[in-house]
Formats: C-alpha cells, structure tokens, sequence
C-alpha cells in the first residue's frame, strides 16, 4: 500500500501512541507464547521441584500418544462436519434469499441473530433439547425409533456438539454468502436464462463458480472456529466425553494444563496449535491478498 | 427476479421460513421452560408458556442458584457488561490511537511495531492458556475487572481496520490542517475522529459481540464468584454434579445470557454486517 505523502513530525508522541498497544501484546501475547515455546522442551517432575531439558521429547511422546492422535483425529471430524454443515444450510438458505430480493432483508433479521449467542450458551441450549429424558429433540429420535442417550454414546455426543457449533456459525456464513451472492452481476444469471438455463443449470454453472473465493474463504474461517472458538460448547456440556469421545484439542490443552497439571505436554500442545492457527492465518492472507485490490 | 416461476418462489419462501423456524425453536423452547416450575420442566418441556415467569426469573435475579454455587444474575450481568464494554472501548481506544501513529508519522522501529502487533492476530488465548494465565497471576490481576479486560484488548484487526481506513482519507485534509496550524493530536480530535464515526460505530457493535460471549478467559481468572460472568457462570448450573439440574432456572439464565448481544445484533443490523464484513476483509 502506498504511504502517506503528508505526516506529521514529532520526537516522542508518536511512541506514546502506539505504546500502550505495544506493551500488552509483548505482557499478554508474546511473552505468554514465547514461554510456551520455552516450556514444551521442559520437563518437570510431580511435585515442580526439578525442571530438566528434554529437548523435543514432549512432542515426541504427544504423537506416539494414541490419545493425543485421537484428539487429533476427533478435532479434524469435528470441523469437517461443523464446516459443511454450516455452510451447506448457509448456501441453501442464502441461494434462496437472494432470489427473494423484496424480502430478502426481512430474512436477514431472522437469520442472523444466533451469531449473537455465544458459543457456550448454544451449546447449554443444544444440551436441554436432547436431554435424553426430557428434551424434545430425544423425544423426536425415540419416535423415529433411535434410542438418543449423549451421556453414553459417543457419537451422539459429538452430534450434539457439532449441531450447537454449527448452529450459531450458520449465520455467519448465510451473510457472506448473500453478500456474494447479491456481488454477481444480474445481467449474467439474466443471460443464462435467456438461453433457457434453469435455476439449477444456473446456480452450478454461475453462480457457484463465481461465489469460490467466499467459499474458500469460509472454509478457513470455519476451520479456524471450530479448532479455537468452540471451547465454550464442549466445556459448557460433554466435558469431552463420554470417554474420549468430544475430547477436541482446545480442551485437552486447557484439561491438561489445568486438571491434569502435566505443564511440559500441555505447552507442547500449545506449541502444536499455534503452528496450526499461523498456517491457517497465512493461508487466510495469501488469499486475501489476492482479492483487495488496492 | 429473473423469471416468474411461483412453484420455485414457493418452496424458497417456505425453505426461508424453515430456516427462520430453526433458528427460533430452541430460544422458543427455552423460554417456554423458563416460565415453568421445576416439576412441570422434569415431565418434560411442554409447548406453550406457564405462569412463573415473574419467580423464575425474580429467583434467579435476586437470589441466583445456591446449590449451584452460583451468585444473583443481577451481578453476572453487571460484571458481563462491564467487561464487555472495558474490552470494546478499551481495543477501540488503544488501536486508534497506534493506527494513527503506524500511518500518520514515521519513526524508526515502525516496520517493527507493526509486524509486534500483526503476530497478536496469530495468537489466541485458546493456544496459550497456561502462561498467559501465569503472567496474570504474577501481576495480581486474577478475580479483577482488570484481568478480565485488559489482557484481551490488545487487538490486531481493529488496529488494521483503522489503518485501513485512514488510507483512504485524502492527503489534502491533511495538509489544510496543517497549514491551519493545527498539530497532530488537533488534527486527530477534529479531522480524523468525526471521519471514523460509521467505522467505529461499527466495530462497536462487532467488538460488544466479542467481549460479551468471552468464556475461556473469565473461566481461567476468576475463582471469586463475584466476579463471574453470565456466560461462564451458566455451565456452572448445568453442571451442578450430582443434584437434577434445575432447568427451568438454567433456561432463564441462558434467556438472559443472550438477550443483550442479541438485541445489539438486531436493533443495529446494518452496523453488526457492515462490521463484519470490514473486519474480516
């Protein structure tokens, strides 16, 4: 981008200005972090008295861990499904909107208000609903003839986590789908229909094309959201149970850390995670810069 | 619209209203539980509001949960909205002020500045819990409005937001301020914070959302139930050990828990998709 051809001089004012953002990120964010860093190549005995070097040794233990590989390969299940589901509803329901066009913001009030309700609450929500004794979501799957218990099946658990999860990010989604859809210039799906293309033909071959940079960008929105974000939706229901069964990564970092007091493989953990939020962030901006022109 | 078709405008007004339903019903079930008494709740949720609105929601008001360990909502309320709104003001104030400084001055170190605040977008708390939790508690900030709002309002996107946007202010504005005599900070308080009005109503909105729904920080500093947030505070209830969980008084919480950002989304929609839609860009 290019700078501005007119500033101001000043000796001292502009470090007072940008110093107050300066010192929390180097107290809250890189001397945390860089101390994680430090941490994960450290162990320490049960009792905190002895600390030794261990070198990569903490890594090397979490992924010869099968419970760990099993966090890993919960988490990446867990936003596969919340990513898809989300954006799957979002694009049916903002499709459908944009060819509405009178009503279409009536709609938007209706649809985007769960992004308002944090994720724990959701997820407390979700938790009463297939209460398997009282909840109407349980009462509903009995009358289908399945037997809902999340206390005891694992996999009920992780549905009920992946629908509270997703349910809120549907919102979000359905927005910036809308608003690339609504980008499209008219003249093109107008065209198509002209030469006699339906709504289906159209939507795959001009609508979808044209929307893939939204798509692609809400892929790694949603990724990063259901690694990072759904902390609150475990924590607040399944407590990452039954067994192992909605132990994603976030709460075995925090489990570990705080319940299991094992400080080297929980900041090895850390470590892990934030190699994987830097990719996702790099990834997120080399797009992005494709797209803003400036 | 680009052809008549009313079969297909049918099955998308239905498909939309489906939607809307499903977004309702869980709020609506939730606030039908929360007018019910405990006994009619156990039974199993009926469909349409009871008549203990006023007790349910007076209880956990005034009184809160006390088998639950949990403290009056008034209080968790009150200390929601405190924290959200030091979190708001305070990245709001702090990233105005460093964009200024990154695009209206140059000074050594300001390459170097800007990538130290750039990392932070890399960095959430989800990923290193344990030390930021040691820095905060070595610096006594654990169980204070303080640690429950100054670690998080470091932020880069409103940083960016902001510089972003004083790009874009012409140079000209600039200068006739300068030739007016005017100084940095003069220009700053006159020029470029009426200029900045719709951006930080907008980030606003957005930032409220953020500090409002926060629940793995306020969960890690404070152990003090006075200090408890209702969003945190809520699966204190829900998991109440071994005791039937009161779910009409849990609903009413969560009604409650959601009430304030929802009605910030809706009352200022064209604020909350403008700001979204900034921020992520």
């Amino acid at each position: 981008m290019r700078p501005k051809r007119v500033t101001f001089r000043h000796r001292w004012l502009p470090y007072a200005l940008i110093a107050p953002q300066i010192v929390i990120t180097i107290v809250f964010f890189l001397w945390p972090a860089s101390q994680a860093i430090y941490q994960s190549v450290l162990r320490q005995d049960a009792f905190g008295l002895r600390t030794e070097f261990v070198g990569m040794a903490n890594f090397e233990r979490l992924f010869s861990d099968p419970l760990y590989l099993e966090s890993f390969w919960t988490t990446i299940a867990f936003s596969a499904l919340v990513a898809s589901l989300s954006m799957g509803i979002a694009l049916i329901l903002a499709v459908m909107a944009d060819r509405v066009i009178r009503t279409a913001t009536a709609y938007r009030t209706l649809l985007i208000w769960p992004y308002a309700v944090a994720p724990a609450v959701a997820g407390v929500l979700w938790w009463f609903l297939f209460n398997p004794t009282i909840g109407i979501a349980a009462y509903a799957m009995d009358a289908l003839g399945y037997d809902w218990n999340h206390y005891v099946k694992g996999s009920d658990a992780m549905a009920l986590i992946v629908i509270a999860s997703a349910w809120r990010q549907v919102s979000y989604n359905f927005l910036f789908f809308l608003a690339g859809l609504q980008a499209i210039p008219r003249s093109l799906t107008e065209a198509a229909a002209i030469d006699s293309a339906g709504p289906l033909r159209r939507f795959w071959t001009i609508q979808l094309p044209l929307l893939s940079p939204t798509v692609f960008f809400l892929i790694v929105v949603n990724v990063v959201y259901a690694f990072f974000e759904t902390f609150g939706v475990v924590h607040a229901t399944t407590s990452g149970g039954p067994g192992q069964a909605t132990n994603i990564l976030v709460y075995k970092v925090w489990r570990d850390a705080f319940e299991g007091l094992n400080l080297g493989s929980s900041a090895a953990q850390s470590v892990i995670l934030m190699v994987i939020v830097i990719a996702l962030t790099a990834i997120q901006f080399r797009y992005i810069e494709r797209r803003v022109e400036y | 619209m680009v052809e008549n078709r009313p079969l297909l405008t049918f099955v998308q007004h239905a498909v939309l209203i489906l939607g809307a339903a499903l977004f309702v019903f869980p709020i609506y079930l939730a606030f039908v539980a929360s007018t019910h008494d405990q006994v009619t709740v156990a039974r199993g949720i009926p469909l349409l509001p009871g008549g203990e609105f006023w007790n349910n929601y007076s209880q956990v008001l005034g009184e809160g949960i006390s088998t639950a360990g949990a403290p009056p909502l008034s209080l968790m309320l009150f200390n929601s909205m405190v924290m959200a709104l030091s979190i708001t003001l305070g990245k709001i104030a702090i990233s105005l002020l460093s964009a200024f400084a990154i695009v209206y001055f140059r000074f050594p170190f300001r390459i170097l500045a800007f990538w130290t605040i750039f990392i932070t977008l890399m960095l959430p708390v989800e990923v290193r819990i344990l030390p930021t939790f040691e820095v905060v508690a070595s610096l006594g900030m654990l169980n204070s409005y303080a640690g429950l709002s100054i670690p998080l309002i470091a932020s880069a996107t409103a940083t960016f937001l902001f510089r972003q946007f004083f790009m874009t202010v012409p140079d000209e504005l600039t200068e006739a301020a300068r030739i007016d005599g005017a100084g940095p900070m003069r220009f700053f308080k006159d020029i470029l914070l009426p200029l900045s009005r719709t951006n930080l109503a907008a980030l606003f909105v957005i930032l409220f959302i953020y500090g409002w729904n926060q629940y793995l920080w306020p969960l890690l500093v404070t152990t003090d139930e006075s200090y408890y947030t209702i969003v945190m505070g809520i699966q204190r209830m829900a998991n109440a050990g071994e005791e039937t969980p009161q779910w009409h008084l849990i609903m009413s919480t969560a009604i409650l828990a959601l009430l304030p950002p929802v009605a910030v989304i809706i009352g200022m929609q064209s604020l909350f998709v403008r700001g979204l839609v900034e921020v992520e860009k």
